[in-house]
């Protein structure tokens, strides 16, 4: 019944797909509506061949490993795919004729930029973030992913997400918010995908078999449910019609500013932070081998940081239309902000207390140990440059850029580098990494990608905000837009040179773990345990 | 369950909960600096809040002790400025321009606010370096050429009412013909060639020749019997080798096909408003392009 349940609404979805392609307002919509198509047609004909067949009978009591396996080669895939256009985007802003002619207006800075970071945040960190917290789940609750092929629908649908938000942004399909660039059907989607992860994660939780939620659990919940929050309301528009990706935001000035960096901010702090905290709290203590340093430590840490994170957000809206008190309050509870950060930091780092010698033996801990120290600079960084004093300074600098690059390159991509290592042994049930020199090489390029980025980046925001307040004696401007645009030359340079090693060291990562896969010997014993 | 077997060096076991084989937690207590940094910060906001504008109330928000409001910041600093100015920009605006020089302390500080206003207004077409972007239909400053004029007093009315815009009913204002559909194209080869010929590049002689009949017919009324540029209508010296939109073959064909409209706002205060330049800071302005090198 179930199946031709499943055969009808894929045939009303074929043929809604081919009228939009047929009445398709723009590019993009159409180009979406094709795939749309495409996709939608062939699991019709799919599910067609097989009606009927006998099911394959699924081990339910085992762990359910097949979908994380196909999020760990999408993040590899997607990260190494985000880093080549933050590379090609730093040296577009390096050497402007690298917008090439002929790729107009696709390969432009404007298009490709929120490819990069929609590739970066949502493809390599969302892929990582699901297929992670997958594991994570299984493992701590000692339960199956509840809600059957329900996960290979999270993990498909997120990544049909990401292919319709990317393809949008190179046709020109937009609706200008930052790290919220999709249009309304595509965030309609979104939503629903979203929907069936929270009910996954949720649902195993509940039937769990642990009488204690773990940590990385409270982390990664407040992640997806979050997340569920901003993306809806921060998406609120009316499509201008059925048949076009444009749409019209239902707030308006300084409220949709502030609803746009109430979600920026937040999808930093639950997507960026709290997402990835519930990894570092799985993998640094397995990796360790020790407990987690502090549980109480944790609890505190935990809810003063989801509870003080929601309201820092105006800290991006400083000396604008924003009126002072939502600024100052933006500014207050991003310094107290710091400390309850900093409570993750310490967990981490102090777990390994009794185990540093392996920093000397295990490439894998020390990228985990330099990822929570990019964290720890990253969250005293934020709260300082949230203050007015400081802010007035660094916004709309390449500081802030460098800021957020030793975040997502330091804390996001060394920890994400780590449980890669950490799952593809025991996913492919290999006894080991098929190299570790290669793990050190890439921890070396990495480490010192981020430096060349963040420190030329902070030369060059600091320059670029000292020299647009620069008066003379009189009080007139000494500089024009267009002389700190030249005087940051060769700091773009060395950013793009630091993304080049960035990306080299995750390419070897992809090798070294391809490698693992085909070439690494067996592990003795299965570690397929079953959910007890 | 039990918590006794389990103990780290400072002496503290563990939660007792174990996950997935292996996972614990230590019962350590919270680190003391954490707790009292925290403990600061928490009061440092309290006491800042208290201090500036934070708590919304049911009408306004709470206006802080200090009575501080960051428009009125910028407001007083921005005031500060023009206050310290105010008796040499007054001078400034009632300068009469051409008697500029004569007075040092005047012409060093319009050069200065000059710069400014340049870099602010004028660089994004003409370039910081006013040097134009060539070939694009935006002029070179620092040359001799001048389209409307280059005393100081027509480039402070060229930056007052600009050119061929809608705002002001008095800026400069000329349309060349497009002669696309009024010269035959062998016309408009000769004319080209001519133009060539003129300022002094490669050309096709023998189609240059009777080029010249074509020019003097159709182009001389603007542009010079010699190609000299007549500043009246703003018409360019077609024989020396500054070119607005390029000097090619290609190049000038285009021009006599389809024409050029270069516009430039007027940038004064009658015609933007708020976002206008003030008659000091045209004056500012037309000082600093004038002393470029260029000036009449």
């Amino acid at each position: 019944m179930w199946d031709y349940i499943k055969l009808a609404l894929l045939a009303v979805i074929v043929i809604f797909a081919a009228i939009a392609a047929n009445y398709a307002r723009d590019l993009a919509y159409q180009v979406h509506a094709i795939l749309i198509l495409a996709v939608a047609g062939g699991m019709f004909l799919w599910q067609l061949r097989r009606i009927d067949e006998p099911k394959p009978v699924i081990d339910q009591s085992s762990y359910m490993d097949g979908v994380i396996r196909y999020g760990v080669v999408a993040t590899a895939f997607w990260g190494v795919v985000g880093f080549l256009v933050g590379v090609v985007i730093a040296f577009q802003l390096a050497f402007p004729v690298l917008n090439l002619e002929w790729a107009q207006p696709y390969a432009n800075f404007g298009r490709l930029r929120p490819l990069h970071t929609s590739a970066v945040i949502f493809a390599f960190g969302g892929n990582a973030l699901i297929a992670c917290s997958f594991y994570i789940v299984q493992r701590t609750s000692a339960a199956r992913l509840w809600g059957g092929n329900l996960a290979w629908f999270v993990f498909w649908g997120y990544n049909l997400f990401i292919v319709l938000a990317a393809t949008g942004y190179l046709l020109g399909a937009t609706q200008s918010k930052e790290y919220a660039e999709p249009e309304w059907y595509v965030d309609l989607w979104l939503t629903i995908v979203w929907v069936a992860y929270l009910a996954v994660f949720l649902g195993t939780i509940i039937k769990r078999k642990e009488p204690h939620i773990y940590v990385a659990n409270w982390f990664l919940l407040s992640f997806i449910v979050t997340v569920a929050m901003l993306h809806v309301v921060n998406n609120l528009s009316i499509p201008v019609s059925i048949w076009g990706s444009r749409s019209v935001q239902v707030f308006a000035g300084v409220q949709d500013a502030m609803t746009q960096w109430w979600y920026g901010h937040n999808a930093v702090g639950f997507f960026l932070t709290a997402g990835f905290l519930g990894m570092m709290y799985y993998f640094v203590p397995k990796q360790a081998g020790k407990p987690v340093y502090s549980y109480k430590l944790s609890i505190i840490h935990f809810w003063a940081l989801i509870f003080l994170y929601i309201w820092a957000g105006p800290h991006h809206l400083h000396y604008t239309a924003l009126p002072d008190w939502a600024s100052t309050l933006g500014m207050v509870f991003s310094v107290i902000l710091w400390m309850p950060s900093w409570g993750g930091m310490i967990n981490g780092l102090m777990t390994l207390s009794g185990a540093w010698d392996k920093l000397r033996t295990d490439p894998i801990i020390r990228m985990m140990v330099i990822s929570i120290g990019f964290y720890g600079m990253s969250t005293f960084e934020g709260p300082m440059m949230s203050i007015k004093a400081v802010n007035s300074l660094s916004h709309y600098t390449d500081w802030t850029i460098g800021h957020v690059h030793s975040g997502a390159l330091g804390w996001n991509g060394m920890i994400t580098f780590g449980c890669l290592y950490f799952l593809v042994p025991r996913l492919w049930n290999r006894a080991s990494l098929y190299s570790l020199p290669a793990v050190n090489w890439h921890f070396w390029l990495a480490t010192i990608g981020i430096v060349l980025y963040a420190a030329s980046m902070w030369v060059t925001g600091i320059m670029e905000g000292l020299m647009w307040r620069e008066v003379d004696a009189n009080g007139f401007l000494v500089n024009s837009f267009a002389d700190t645009v030249q005087a940051k030359f060769p700091m773009y340079v060395v950013r793009g040179l630091g993304g080049v090693l960035y990306l080299t060291g995750a390419i070897i990562m992809c090798w070294n773990l391809w490698m693992t896969v085909r070439a690494a010997p067996e592990r003795a014993v299965s570690n397929a345990i079953p959910a007890e | 369950m039990s918590t006794e077997e389990k103990k780290n060096a400072e002496g503290f076991g563990t939660t007792g909960h174990v996950w997935d084989e292996d996972l614990e937690e230590w019962n350590n207590p919270l680190p003391r600096w954490w707790v009292w940094t925290f403990y600061a910060t928490i009061a440092w906001g309290l006491i800042y809040t208290i201090a500036y504008p934070a708590w919304p109330l049911v009408e306004r928000a709470t206006g802080g002790f200090l009575g501080y409001s960051s428009r009125a910041e910028v407001a007083e600093q921005i005031g500060a400025v023009a206050e310290r100015n105010a008796g040499i920009t007054e001078r400034l605006a009632n300068v009469e321009l051409a008697a500029l020089a004569d007075d040092s302390e005047l012409q060093t500080f319009a050069v200065n606010a000059g710069a400014a206003v340049f870099r602010t207004h004028c660089s994004q077409c003409h370039g910081a370096g006013a040097a134009g972007v060539a070939a694009s239909g935006y002029p070179n400053l620092l040359d001799n050429a001048w389209l409307w004029g280059g005393s100081i007093d027509e480039i402070a009315y060229t930056v007052r009412h600009g050119i061929r815009n809608e705002q002001s009913l008095d800026s400069h204002w000329s349309e060349m013909t497009a002669f696309d559909e009024i010269l035959s194209d062998e016309e408009i080869a000769q004319v080209v060639n001519y133009v060539l010929a003129i300022s002094g590049q490669e050309h096709d002689a023998p189609l240059a020749e009777p080029g010249e009949t074509v020019y003097l017919d159709n182009c001389a009324a603007c542009h010079g019997d010699a190609g000299e540029g007549i500043r009246d209508f703003g018409a360019p010296a077609l024989n020396d080798a500054i070119w607005l939109y390029g000097g090619s073959a290609e190049t000038i064909e285009e021009t006599v096909r389809y024409s050029r409209f270069g516009v430039m706002p007027a940038w004064a205060e009658e015609f933007r408003g708020a976002a206008g330049l003030s008659d000091a800071e045209i004056n500012a302005v037309a000082a600093y392009v004038h002393q470029l090198g260029g000036g009449e």
